[in-house]
């Protein structure tokens, strides 16, 4: 494909645009998991809601 | 599922689990066609490839809007109705509306230089885009300079509301004000000036870009959810510890 003179503009501004969409989704990727371990080392040692408990008592 | 029971954290935390993996997949289908569109789309007669450009900085630049409004539809969730998730959803939004800005300001520079013949210029258009990104920014450091996520949500649903009256000015700028910047070619009274066949392709990333930010939207909403819940349940721990 034949970009023409002004090809470095145009790779450079999907290229920037690419990198920070990656960047952005890794992000609440990471997020996420963070998340979700510092919510099962709290559930791990007990600490739990009490909606959650009432309805584990509740099963 | 009533909309309205979507304003229980749990039952969106439910809502999301089901649908993110959804709209990940339409996400990558719009951008699959899109991109594909605009490899084939022809050149601009003036323009020539640059108009490629037009296909990210157009959909980003709607989108930083986008971003913005949704925001100020949250922060009057916040202040007058108290939602639940309204103050979840303004905080979630404000990295990826700011990360979109940043992607409009990029690629119009990059548009710029070949055509204008400079990077950037303090014309109306491009001046209140940057003052958008810049207030965006502002919004992320406040809600990390207050603990309280109830406190830092009213400071910021305020200045988010005082903040949305760069929209119209973004918006009309290029009416109000002789800018180097173009009028509105698409989105304006008698319709669209762009040519179906760049059109279309325009219009589909546009999709593509929209489903991206509402599947990361609906993500980071998921990921404030659960933070809140650790803050919580740490905040207990905290208070039961002996000796508290």
């Amino acid at each position: 494909m034949n970009l023409g003179p002004h090809a470095a503009f145009i790779e450079i501004a999907y290229a920037a645009a690419a990198i920070i969409i990656i960047a952005l989704i890794a992000w609440i990727a990471l997020d996420y998991r963070a998340q979700r371990r510092n919510l099962s080392g709290l559930e791990a040692r007990g600490v739990t809601r009490r909606s959650e408990r009432a309805s584990r008592v509740a099963t | 599922m009533a909309l309205i029971d979507l304003a229980n954290p749990s039952r969106f935390l439910n809502f999301t689990e089901r649908v993110l993996p959804w709209l990940a997949g339409a996400t990558v289908i719009g951008f699959a066609l899109g991109l594909s569109q605009a490899y084939n789309a022809p050149d601009d007669y003036q323009q020539g490839a640059t108009v490629k450009i037009m296909f990210i900085h157009v959909p980003s630049a709607w989108l930083a809007m986008f971003g913005w409004a949704l925001m100020s539809a949250a922060a009057l969730g916040t202040l007058v109705w108290r939602h639940p998730l309204a103050d979840v959803a303004a905080k979630s939004a404000a990295p990826i509306g700011a990360a979109f800005t940043l992607i409009c300001l990029i690629t119009g520079s990059l548009w710029g230089r070949p055509m204008w013949g400079t990077y950037w210029v303090w014309d109306a258009r491009l001046t209140s885009v940057l003052v958008l990104f810049l207030m965006y920014l502002g919004v992320i450091a406040l809600h990390r300079a207050v603990e309280d996520p109830t406190r830092a949500g009213r400071a910021a649903a305020i200045l988010t509301l005082v903040g949305a009256i760069n929209l119209p000015i973004i918006k009309f700028s290029v009416d109000w004000w002789n800018t180097l910047h173009q009028g509105a070619s698409v989105l304006r009274l008698g319709g669209s000036t762009v040519y179906p066949t760049i059109l279309v392709p325009l219009l589909d990333m546009a999709v593509a870009f929209t489903l991206l930010f509402v599947t990361l939207h609906l993500a980071a909403m998921r990921n404030e959810i659960l933070r809140r819940r650790v803050r919580t349940l740490r905040l207990m721990q905290a208070q039961s510890a002996p000796g508290s």
